[in-house]
């Protein structure tokens, strides 16, 4: 997509671009939230992500079925990544993966330590009950 | 004492010699052991009185005829010093085939220090002694004849009609063999404290070159702060800082837990007792900030669990014990527990092998990722033309490698959050009951390996 220079000065045109990033992602941020609240459980994952791997294990292993999104599959993945950072409040910590993060009863939870740090704590399975991920 | 003008058994003939050792002694302070004697005297007692009276050296006739006419002058100088050179002066041999005796019982009888190889101490003794009431007969001595010049010094007399070759008799013959055993023996004993002397000085010289190496290992750029309530910087050689920074750990570790067992087996009350628990658990955590460092500087070091004693190794699990495994160890020790608590246990226990299989999944995911990457395309013998695949290949490892550490910080979190969740779902004292149990478990694996390294190899 290509954007329309609407005045000669090329700081307006910067600005006009950017704005249209901004949409975009806040397009995508919507599109993450609406696909967050589409299911009791919905991951955001890489495929090739090996922490990715271990936290859908992990929901497998207990019994619940994760929605899962693979963000380097979807056309907008890096949009929708950039969005998951805000949300998580990384701001500037490019360094570590955004991914996995998981959205449970539409509400985020967050990146693996803390699913971990709830799981040990005994306060992910009264999390997914509610949710209706896990009965019983 | 006419049982002894036959040969008697020597053990008995020995007594006497002693006896009379002892007999002279009795003005000064044995030296060389011979107190020992003291428990045969139960067999000579009878002796004793007579013993000093050497002139009644019809004991000694035993094995010469002829005899001790001058034994009795001997036997004064002998007064001063029990040493070997002084018995040995036994005037014509008589006193010299008793001692012989004695060197020979002195092999099979441990507590006398007569045995070959300290003839030369003896001698030493003997010669520090002698000096003091020498005769001087001492000018030409070399070492070898220490021996028998110290024999001569005081029974010069005697020596000489030893030493004398003239008229060579059988006691003679006898004395020269025994003699030169002597000095065979105290050549050897030499030799062998040469030896010994040899390998301590190299042992040295290693030591010192390995204190160098240290030293210069440190210098290169590992800094670490002795404060210990400072943070540690341990910058460069990475395996090595962490290593340092482990053992220090433990030390203190220990420290803290004695602390505790103290407290534990001490009434303190539960306030008290609460405030060592978490700094127990402070100090773990503390231990998983050590490990974030070592792992940015060398994460193969720490996931080889090589920082350890070789049997916790075997233990590793993503460098460090498995939670679910030492819960496993410290359930049997937390008796009494409440329904609640036994429950929070079950869970808590079920929680952390799940969370382990799900870290241990990622790790397979790891590995696969990296044979395919690694094993795609031109892996045969053409591998021209695909520089660019072989480059592309070992971004997408690098990469790849990178996720380990997060792995890694995942199965120390994991740690943490168990010693959490303990200390929520237990009693302070239990808590800290648990902590002690889990503590000699460790500990006595790491005695372990202390013993299979040391163990007797073939």
């Amino acid at each position: 997509m290509h954007y329309q220079v609407e005045s000669p000065s090329a700081a307006a045109a910067a600005w006009s671009y950017l704005m249209r990033v901004r949409s975009m992602e806040e397009d995508q941020m919507e599109r993450v939230v609406r696909l967050a609240s589409q299911s009791a459980v919905v991951i955001f994952s890489v495929s090739s992500c090996c922490m990715c791997h271990a936290m859908k294990t992990l929901f497998c292993g207990m019994g619940v079925n994760p929605t899962v999104h693979e963000l380097d599959q979807d056309p907008k993945g890096k949009d929708m990544e950039r969005a998951l950072m805000r949300l998580l409040g990384n701001g500037i910590n490019t360094t570590a993966a955004t991914v996995p993060v998981v959205f449970i009863g539409g509400k985020l939870v967050g990146s693996m330590d803390r699913v971990l740090a709830f799981h040990i704590s005994g306060t992910l399975v009264p999390l997914l009950k509610q949710a209706g991920a896990l009965w019983l | 004492m006419q049982g002894f003008k036959t040969a008697p058994p020597s053990s008995q003939l020995y007594c006497h010699s002693s006896f009379l050792l002892r007999g002279n002694d009795g003005n000064r302070n044995p030296t060389t052991g011979f107190c020992d004697l003291g428990d045969l005297h139960h067999s000579s007692a009878v002796f004793h009185q007579d013993g000093v009276d050497l002139g009644s050296s019809s004991m000694f006739s035993v094995k010469s005829s002829n005899v001790v006419g001058g034994s009795n002058m001997q036997y004064g100088t002998l007064s001063t010093n029990v040493g070997s050179s002084e018995i040995g002066s036994g005037g014509g041999g008589c006193m010299d085939t008793g001692l012989q005796l004695m060197y020979h019982k002195g092999v099979a009888m441990q507590t006398l220090p007569l045995g070959n190889g300290h003839v030369d101490n003896w001698a030493d003794s003997g010669i520090a002694d002698n000096s003091q009431q020498t005769d001087d007969t001492s000018t030409d001595i070399d070492t070898d004849d220490r021996i028998q010049c110290n024999r001569g010094k005081n029974g010069s007399r005697m020596v000489m009609q030893s030493k004398d070759q003239t008229k060579i008799k059988p006691e003679d013959q006898k004395t020269l063999r025994r003699l030169a055993q002597n000095r065979e023996a105290a050549k050897k004993s030499r030799l062998r404290k040469k030896a010994y002397v040899q390998q301590l000085e190299n042992s040295r010289v290693k030591l010192v070159q390995l204190e160098q190496e240290l030293q210069r290992a440190r210098q290169q750029g590992i800094f670490i702060a002795t404060e210990g309530n400072q943070g540690h910087l341990a910058v460069g050689n990475g395996a090595l800082a962490f290593d340092l920074e482990y053992a220090h750990w433990v030390e203190e570790h220990q420290r803290l837990l004695n602390d505790l067992r103290l407290a534990v087996n001490s009434q303190m009350s539960d306030d008290e007792l609460h405030i060592l628990v978490e700094g127990v658990r402070a100090h773990y955590n503390e231990l998983f900030r050590l490990k974030r460092i070592g792992a940015k500087a060398d994460i193969f070091h720490i996931l080889s669990g090589m920082w350890k004693t070789p049997v916790e190794t075997r233990f590793m699990w993503l460098g460090g014990f498995r939670s679910s495994e030492l819960l496993k160890i410290i359930k049997n020790h937390l008796e009494p527990l409440t329904e609640q608590q036994l429950l929070g246990i079950c869970n808590l226990q079920q929680s952390s092998l799940q969370s382990e299989d799900a870290l241990d999944k990622g790790m397979e995911a790891l590995h696969q990722y990296l044979v395919e990457t690694l094993s795609s395309t031109s892996l045969g013998p053409n591998g021209n033309g695909n520089v660019a695949d072989y480059m592309d290949q070992m971004a997408l490892a690098m990469a790849k490698l990178g996720e380990l550490e997060g792995l890694l910080q995942q199965a120390d979190l994991l740690k943490q959050h168990y010693l959490q969740q303990l200390q929520r779902i237990l009693t302070v004292r239990q808590t800290a009951r648990a902590l002690l149990v889990q503590n000699d478990f460790i500990s006595r694996l790491r005695a372990l390996s202390s013993l299979w390294l040391a163990r007797p190899k073939e």
